[in-house]
């Protein structure tokens, strides 16, 4: 099945290679996505094919996830129902092309924000939905205890991340010479670490949780060292050229925060409605209307809640305490309990 | 009998006429090249303009900046401050690496195996069949995956490595053994082995000689004295290099093995991989290319009483390979093409080299762009050189 799947994701990078050649080039304007979206009744979204807690599929079809939880959120706000989504699952070489194609109006696959994608790759990150940094994941046999001890060690790396910069980068600075082993596949990278092959296994600490929670025979076989190399600010991201659309997402990720802070969640959100804060009057829609200027409906925010929560809810369903991946909250916690959550007010 | 000569054929019309079938093949040529080179700018064009519209970078500026990433193994050393340019060279030399070494093994098992499926040996046949069957009709991907699983499950793991040989380790991280290092003195040993070589060889045509006057013919002992030739002529070149011999050695530390040379399961898969499956189809093409050798050269063989081993290398093998090379060519150009799966198995190639820098620069169009030119280039050098080798096996005319 994962051969099949990764076979079949091939043609799909020359597909958009080809879109790109053969769509009509017609000068961006305003809105051409969310009119898009509107008239198929449809939001393409590209996710991780299996990343549990942050994207993946049960039998049924059914994705859940933090990355799929933003697409989710945007299809119940443009579109009313959080149902309408049709999953794109990318690997990470795939993943930017697809976006520039026009094959996808949201990229949520656990993307690293940097310099170099936001500036050059023609497309726009909206925020961050998890703040990130890469680790290693080692056996716990070795006697490997910090990632200072990585002395020429080889590391299973998947091809297509800032990971791979980011483990020279470490590895020259502190003289390491370690060994990337490179794959093209996330099932690859995972089946080439638990066989042995590699002593160390590096990507997004977040990356490494859910890698070893679903692959490992016995998860408490691996320890995940508590260095963390770099920043990995992690967020969807839109195609450029459609501000409209761009700013449509941003504020629907700001309203989800700023909702964990005023205490909007998924259960009482019909209740917020009558209540007297101005904030939360604001946010659901009960006093100004916020939505006309986003080209929305004045129950934009509203419907991304009652879909899926919070953020707070999001984090604590997919990633959290009650998942089994049981991240701590961390940096990912409120601006006034010690997090870098803050979203520009709703106003 | 003789033939009446044919009537000379009409003189061809080269008017400018829609009659002149010649000047209404200029015009569908002329229509035929503007429609391509229509169809071709309105496509580049487009994709210049999308990528305008959409902020998308472009350009070959990229190939000097620093690399930054690190790759696993490489011919020469590769630092990731050098630029995107070496970094490619690295994966241009993996892939090289592979497909030689692989090229080379592929024929050899291939023509055993090829000539094994004529074997009068009924066991020895079926086991060629099989291979043959198996290695044709089964994917090559999958074929590696086996070989990977099969290596990475298998190999003491990377803490407990297995020393066959002291400073020997073999494990999940390969071969490691110890390695001459590299110094400038080594140019000396280098011109030795290649003087070596050359005086090889004429040892050996000398002994041609010798047989074409006197019918003395001794194989065995013409190349065992050539290979001492080499030996000596290369141990004068390493003398007169000043005799370098620091030699990195493997070391086992607290956590794996490190120094010295390897040969890592990454590339050992993708060695064995395309070795095996290239094989099955070389052997065919060498069983047809013998048969294709008429009967009654083998009937004449047999009443000369030449041994099997003499008949194959002096009458049959001479023969077939006028029919072998050019299949023989295709099957070299497919080998260097499937080494593309590499990456499937982690080995840093061409494609997986290129797919790095793709993601770091985000040039998708220059970087697969690369990509195929050199692959392009590979196989048009692959097939220049086995025309020449053609043009040498096949038949003269005199």
């Amino acid at each position: 099945m994962k051969i099949v799947r990764s076979l079949i994701q091939r043609p799909l990078l020359a597909a958009s290679l080809l879109a790109l050649m053969g769509s009509v080039a017609t000068p961006a304007f305003a809105g051409k996505t969310l009119d898009a979206i509107k008239s198929r009744g449809m939001l393409n979204c590209g996710v991780n094919p299996s990343l549990p807690g942050f994207a993946a599929a049960d039998s049924q079809g059914n994705w859940t996830g933090l990355d799929v939880d933003v697409c989710k959120a945007v299809a119940a706000t443009v579109l009313n129902d959080a149902a309408k989504v049709k999953w794109t699952p990318l690997n990470a070489t795939q993943r930017f092309a697809v976006l520039q194609a026009g094959e996808i109006d949201i990229l949520s696959r656990n993307t690293t924000w940097t310099l170099n994608r936001d500036a050059s790759l023609g497309l726009h990150f909206t925020g961050t939905t998890y703040y990130d940094g890469q680790g290693f994941m080692v056996t716990k046999k070795s006697k490997i205890t910090s990632a200072k001890s990585l002395k020429g060690a080889t590391v299973c790396v998947q091809s297509g991340t800032t990971t791979e910069k980011n483990l020279n980068d470490y590895s020259k600075v502190n003289k390491l010479n370690i060994k990337p082993v490179v794959f093209d596949t996330q099932e690859a990278t995972n089946k080439a670490y638990f066989a042995g092959r590699c002593q160390a296994y590096t990507t997004d600490a977040s990356g490494l949780a859910s890698v070893r929670n679903k692959e490992a025979t016995n998860p408490d076989d691996h320890v995940i060292l508590a260095d963390l190399i770099s920043k990995e600010p992690l967020g969807p991201s839109v195609r450029r050229g459609d501000d409209e659309f761009f700013a449509i997402v941003k504020w629907v990720v700001y309203a989800l925060i700023e909702a964990e802070e005023y205490g909007i969640t998924q259960a009482n959100v019909d209740q917020m409605k009558s209540s007297t804060d101005p904030v939360v009057q604001r946010i659901l829609g009960t006093s100004e209307d916020t939505g006309k200027l986003l080209g929305l409906d004045k129950e934009w925010a509203y419907r991304a809640i009652k879909a899926v929560g919070n953020y707070g809810e999001m984090f604590e369903r997919n990633v959290g305490p009650k998942s089994t991946l049981k991240l701590p909250r961390g940096l990912n916690n409120q601006w006034n309990k010690g997090g870098l959550m803050y979203a520009p007010p709703v106003r | 009998m003789m033939i009446p000569p044919a009537p000379p054929p009409p003189p061809r019309s080269r008017a400018w006429s829609w009659r002149s079938q010649s000047f209404r093949g200029l015009v569908y040529q002329i229509l035929t090249i503007l429609l391509l080179v229509l169809a071709v700018s309105y496509l580049l064009s487009n994709t210049f303009a999308n990528m305008r519209t959409r902020g998308i970078q472009s350009g070959f500026d990229f190939f000097l900046q620093p690399a930054g990433f690190a790759i696993g193994e490489s011919l020469f050393e590769f630092d990731s401050s050098q630029g995107y340019w070496v970094a490619y060279l690295v994966g241009l030399s993996n892939t090289l690496r592979v497909a030689l070494v692989g090229i080379v093994l592929a024929t050899v098992l291939g023509t055993l195996i090829g000539i094994g499926r004529l074997s009068n040996n009924m066991l020895v046949r079926g086991l060629c069949t099989v291979h043959v069957e198996v290695t044709r009709n089964v994917p090559l991907l999958l074929q590696l995956f086996m070989w990977y699983f099969a290596m990475t499950e298998l190999l003491p793991t990377i803490e407990e490595p297995f020393k066959p040989l002291a400073s020997v380790f073999l494990s999940k991280n390969g071969l490691q053994y110890p390695l001459p290092e590299w110094s400038t003195g080594h140019w000396g040993t280098v011109v030795g082995l290649l003087s070596g070589a050359v005086a090889w060889r004429f040892w050996a045509s000398r002994a041609i000689r010798q047989f074409e006057i006197t019918g003395q013919y001794h194989p065995a002992r013409t190349h065992l004295i050539g290979l001492g030739i080499l030996l000596a002529v290369t141990a004068v070149g390493w003398l007169a290099g000043g005799a370098p011999g620091e030699v990195s050695i493997p070391e086992a530390t607290e956590i794996n093995v490190i120094g010295g040379g390897s040969v890592t399961p990454e590339y050992l898969t993708l060695l064995i991989g395309l070795t095996v499956y290239t094989s099955g189809y070389i052997a065919e093409v060498v069983r047809s290319g013998i048969q294709s050798v008429a009967y009654g050269q083998h009937e004449a063989a047999v009443a000369l009483g030449l041994p099997r081993s003499a008949e194959l290398r002096l009458v049959q093998l001479p023969q077939a390979l006028r029919v072998i090379v050019p299949p023989l060519t295709s099957q070299y150009l497919n080998l260097t093409k499937n080494s593309s799966l590499a990456v499937a198995v982690g080995y840093p190639d061409l494609v997986s080299i290129g797919s790095t820098a793709l993601n770091q620069t985000g040039r998708a169009i220059e970087c697969i762009a690369v990509v195929m030119l050199c692959y392009l280039s590979l196989s048009l050098l692959t097939s220049a050189l086995m025309n020449i080798y053609n043009r040498r096996v096949q038949i003269k005319d005199r």
